[in-house]
């Protein structure tokens, strides 16, 4: 029995069961979510222990076969990269159960029902090595996400809920487009097999279908990242959704886009891809400029961690195209960073909501005096957020930009404004929520971290010191992947710029 | 040609399902008098009894497959898979009938019996292997369905609708009708494979004969299927007609009407595709932006999923573009899920409506997830579906009919139509807002527990969705098979 279909179906039974539980009880609905939950996430961390760190390859391939005709099998391997997204969702659905135990008191057996099932969407688009059940998996986890932010969310839920339903429909059709005809020039959705048609030259596309297609898949891509842009769903999103909606939305759904320009973009088009670098890299360094300066201006803490998570992501494309062994290594390992510390801020947020039922900066104030430990974690998120030493987005935002400083140096110089005003707005929102005079209602509605709460937010902690003291963990597998796809990058590409690659090299040297 | 004319005892078996049902019309007819008062279900009894003998007479009659009467009927797998569809839809309409029908006091006998003949016909269209026959099997589904549309005589809405369609209709069929005559009077035939032979034969009759007459087939086919830019009778007609009445029209006569569709154009017209291909592709693009964008600002939900199966017909019409055995293949499937998908949320309408149809608004659906959870979940299954959102039988027709597209070329077909089907999300997303982000209303307060036909004509459609959606293999297959029969 491979340990991959355990981890993936784990969950959609967990879903199935979940359906069963009688709807008078919702304290079984949420124990059965944890005890599943954690069940999934000890599961995965069998992944962890039998994966081969030496290995660039796909591991624990399944191939089964699914559809005769068109042929369509049900591919799903895993890999450097996607081991570690698969690890955060598994590390983050319990999480979400517990920071929802109390939040949540109305429908709540669907409630979990619907997490549990977009868990299973989510590991099953970073295992598929198909291209079709890519789209099916990318399309299955769009609906439980939905009605999470449509059911449970704030006051404009439902607005929220159709703009992120449509914005990511309406850019993946033209994906499923750019799939079908990828499927009628190479007769199969298997993934390796068409990467493998490509570098045998049995392949090949010319040079306006090849931008096409890429542009169809980048922006699908795009518009999950969100790329400056194409954001505009995305504060709506997170404003609006229950704290474990934002939490998975910011920590895992949107690393499906940037999974996805690296996993596919990348080695299916790489000469349409280098060829566009520069524009996305512009729009990326906005997006981290523009991000971080609109943040600075929120009245509402969920916006505004929700404009970092624009300037947060802009990083991570900026690293994917600048096509450097170390831009690509921090572009994967600030996708985890962000999963972590973003998904803790939403996190704690969600916790401060819960007592003050407020999200408006302005109504918090001397919050560390009435709950220390509280605001001692928020303090911990903060300062790995912006990237300090020692902590996990350092290293992330280290290597993108020395890998960027080889690609070009001007991105780096504009994209380093990003680290300094993050450390600004960040800061700033500290200040304003946890210290200064406490209000009357902070005082009687703020009160500290209960056990539960401890068990959510400390494994996210350690995490954060863990992967900014120790990256050796986590980093040797993502290295040999990415180093794979930078090498699958370099078929079909003009004779120019191998050169400049080669000289490139040599200069890291 | 006399020779023809002297009939096989196969040949009875060949037609047994169009004998079923019209023996079993007539027998409802006569039997109102004396089964009237005891008990109103019978006739549905009775009319269900006979659909499921006509669906085991149709798959029958498809293992003595083989033309009949001469070569005026041709038993396939194509017309074996249009037979199954339309006595399908048949059951799926009779189910939730039971319920509505009570509801509205209304008879039952000739409602039934109405039923049985338009789907009678509808068999007879789907193994029409000549012009006539086509005519005659489009006129007893036709006349039956402009009876059954304004079946609630003191409905305004439903007279208007009623008389609009049968007007329209008639005129339609008037065209296709012209169409059969040109083809006639210009080479001499009316078997389509004989009409084939003799456009490409050396005495080809004059290319403008020819195109006249497959103008005007389309024209009379496309107000059939309500295709763009013969659609505007659909919208009014969908939403006066009874509900259950509503959903038969927009699957069944619509399902035939294709079968028709794809015989005549892939057979008798398919050596002139190259010219009618310009107009097929322009009618499927109107249908589905028309059909879409009108879709989007319907507050009505009968009047939104009229708009919505215009834009399906759009869909299909794609597939007719492809030109190829796969377009056909995935016509078929497509309209086996709509099928499925339509019947289901059409069902639900009907449910909801209430007496004298009242709750037919996009707002009355507030809150039944909460009512009734079940029902709401059903409906959700059928709008993923008409979406297109995978592991739903809707996903995988669009899946099918794009790839046939792409396959034959049909790029920027492609790129409209799906983006077309990403605008469709958002009319079909505010059912589902409606029902699970909202507060119970006034209509899902008051609404009645599901009865055992409604229930079923919940279940199997929205199992057969999940079932095309999830394991699309075997009826692929066998459209795939019985596309090339269409020749």
């Amino acid at each position: 029995m491979n340990l991959l279909v355990v981890v993936l179906f784990l969950p959609l039974a967990g879903f199935l069961i979940a359906l069963l539980v009688p709807r008078s009880s919702p304290q079984g609905s949420r124990v059965w979510a944890l005890a599943l939950s954690l069940a999934t996430f000890v599961a995965s961390l069998g992944l962890l222990y039998w994966f081969d760190r030496n290995s660039a390859g796909e591991q624990f391939t399944i191939d089964w076969p699914w559809i005769a005709a068109p042929e369509i099998h049900f591919t799903i391997s895993a890999n450097g990269v996607s081991l570690w997204l698969i690890l955060l969702s598994t590390l983050l659905t319990p999480i979400c159960v517990l920071i929802s135990w109390r939040s949540i008191q109305n429908r709540v057996k669907e409630f979990y029902a619907f997490l549990i099932l977009l868990e299973f969407g989510l590991i099953g688009v970073f295992l598929a090595q198909d291209l079709f059940l890519f789209y099916v998996f990318w399309e299955v986890s769009l609906v439980p996400m939905y009605f999470l932010i449509g059911i449970w969310g704030h006051e404009r839920r439902i607005y929220a809920a159709v703009k992120f339903f449509l914005y990511t429909m309406a850019g993946s059709v033209l994906m499923l487009a750019a799939i079908i005809y990828l499927y009628v020039r190479a007769q199969t959705f298997n993934y390796p097999a068409i990467l493998d048609m490509l570098s045998s030259g049995r392949l090949s596309f010319d040079r306006g279908e090849q931008l096409l297609l890429f542009l169809a898949f980048f922006l699908a891509f795009a518009i999950k990242v969100p790329l400056f842009p194409l954001h505009t769903w995305l504060p709506d999103a997170h404003v609006e959704a229950p704290s474990a909606g934002s939490v998975m939305l910011a920590s895992v759904m949107l690393k499906m886009g940037t999974y996805g320009i690296l996993h596919f973009c990348l080695p299916l088009f790489p000469s349409a891809a280098r060829t566009c670098a520069p524009w996305i890299a512009v729009l990326a360094i906005i997006g981290i400029i523009y991000g971080a300066l609109v943040a600075m201006v929120q009245p509402n803490m969920k916006k505004l961690v929700a404009y970092s998570s624009v300037s947060h992501l802009g990083f991570v494309v900026l690293g994917i195209f600048s096509f450097t062994q170390m831009g690509l290594d921090g572009a994967v390992y600030q996708m985890l960073n962000h999963g972590i510390s973003t998904g803790a801020l939403f996190a704690i947020v969600g916790l401060l909501y819960e007592r003050r039922h407020s999200l408006e900066i302005a109504d918090y104030g001397g919050v560390a005096t009435t709950a220390p430990w509280l605001a001692t974690t928020f303090l911990i998120t903060t300062l790995a957020s912006i990237g300090l030493p020692l902590l996990n987005n350092f290293v992330g935002e280290f290597l993108v930009l020395q890998g960027t400083a080889l690609a070009n140096y001007t991105w780096t110089v504009y994209a380093s404004l990003g680290v300094i005003l993050s450390a600004c707005y960040m800061l700033w929102l500290y200040q304003r929520v946890f210290y200064g005079e406490a209000s009357e209602e902070v005082r009687h509605h703020v009160f500290d971290l209960n056990l539960r709460e401890w068990a959510a937010v400390v494994p996210l902690i350690v995490m954060m010191v863990w992967m900014g003291v120790y990256s050796q963990s986590f980093l040797p597998p993502v290295s040999r992947n990415t180093a794979r796809i930078l090498e699958q990058t370099q078929v079909n590409v003009p004779f120019r710029v191998e050169l400049k690659r080669g000289a490139e090299v040599s200069r890291a040297r | 040609m006399p020779v023809n004319l002297i009939f096989h005892p196969t040949d009875l078996i060949r037609i047994l399902p169009e004998i079923i049902l019209t023996v079993m019309g007539t027998l409802l007819m006569v039997l109102d008098p004396v089964l009237h008062r005891r008990s109103s279900n019978a006739f549905g009894h009775l009319s269900l009894a006979a659909l499921l003998a006509a669906l085991g007479g149709a798959i029958y009659a498809c293992t003595q497959a083989g033309p009949a009467f001469g070569d005026m009927l041709i038993v396939d797998g194509f017309a074996t898979f249009f037979r199954v569809l339309v006595i399908v839809v048949g059951i799926l309409t009779i189910l939730p009938s039971y319920r509505f029908l009570a509801r509205q006091d209304a008879e039952t006998s000739e409602y039934h019996a109405l039923l049985l003949f338009s789907i009678a016909g509808q068999c007879l269209m789907s193994a029409a292997n000549e012009l006539i026959v086509i005519f005659i099997g489009l006129e007893i589904s036709s006349i039956a369905s402009y009876v059954l549309a304004g079946y609630l005589r003191d409905d305004k809405r439903a007279n208007e609708a009623a008389l609009k369609y049968f007007l329209l209709g008639s005129f339609a069929t008037a065209f296709f009708l012209y169409g059969v005559a040109l083809i006639y009077g210009s080479t001499g035939t009316i078997t389509l494979t004989e009409v084939r032979a003799a456009i490409t034969g050396q005495n080809a009759p004059s290319p403008v004969f020819v195109g006249l007459a497959a103008a005007l087939m389309f024209v009379g086919l496309g107000f059939k299927v309500s295709a763009a830019p013969f659609q505007i009778w659909a919208p009014d007609v969908y939403q006066g007609a009874p509900t259950p009445v509503t959903a038969f029209l927009s699957a069944g006569p619509k399902a035939a009407a294709f079968a028709i569709f794809l015989r005549i154009f892939m057979t008798a017209f398919e050596p002139i595709g190259a010219g009618w291909e310009p107009l097929v592709w322009i009618s499927a693009l109107l249908s589905m932006t028309i059909g879409n964008f009108a879709a989007l600002q319907q507050t009505n939900v009968k009047r939104m999923l009229a708009y919505s199966s215009i834009a399906h017909a759009g869909y299909v019409m794609v597939a007719l573009t492809a030109r190829s055995d796969g377009g056909t293949a995935a016509a078929m499937f497509y309209l086996a899920a709509y099928a499925f998908m339509n019947m289901g949320a059409f069902a639900v309408v009907s449910h909801l409506s209430g007496r004298g149809e009242r709750y037919q608004s996009i707002d009355d659906f507030a809150g039944l997830a909460q009512k009734q959870p079940m029902t709401a979940a059903m409906l959700t299954i059928f709008m993923l579906s008409l979406i297109g959102v995978p592991l739903t039988g809707g996903f995988f027709g669009k899946f099918y009919i794009f790839r046939a597209a792409l396959e034959s070329h049909l790029v920027w077909l492609t790129v409209l139509g799906l983006l077309n089907s990403a605008v469709a999300a958002y009319y079909y997303l505010r059912i589902l807002v409606m029902m699970y982000m909202h507060e119970p209303g006034e209509a899902t307060a008051g609404v009645e527990p599901l009865s055992l036909g409604l229930r079923a004509a919940l279940v199997l459609p929205a199992l057969g969705t999940l079932f095309l959606g999830i394991f699309p293999t075997w009826i692929l297959n066998f459209a795939t098979r019985s596309s090339v029969l269409a020749k």
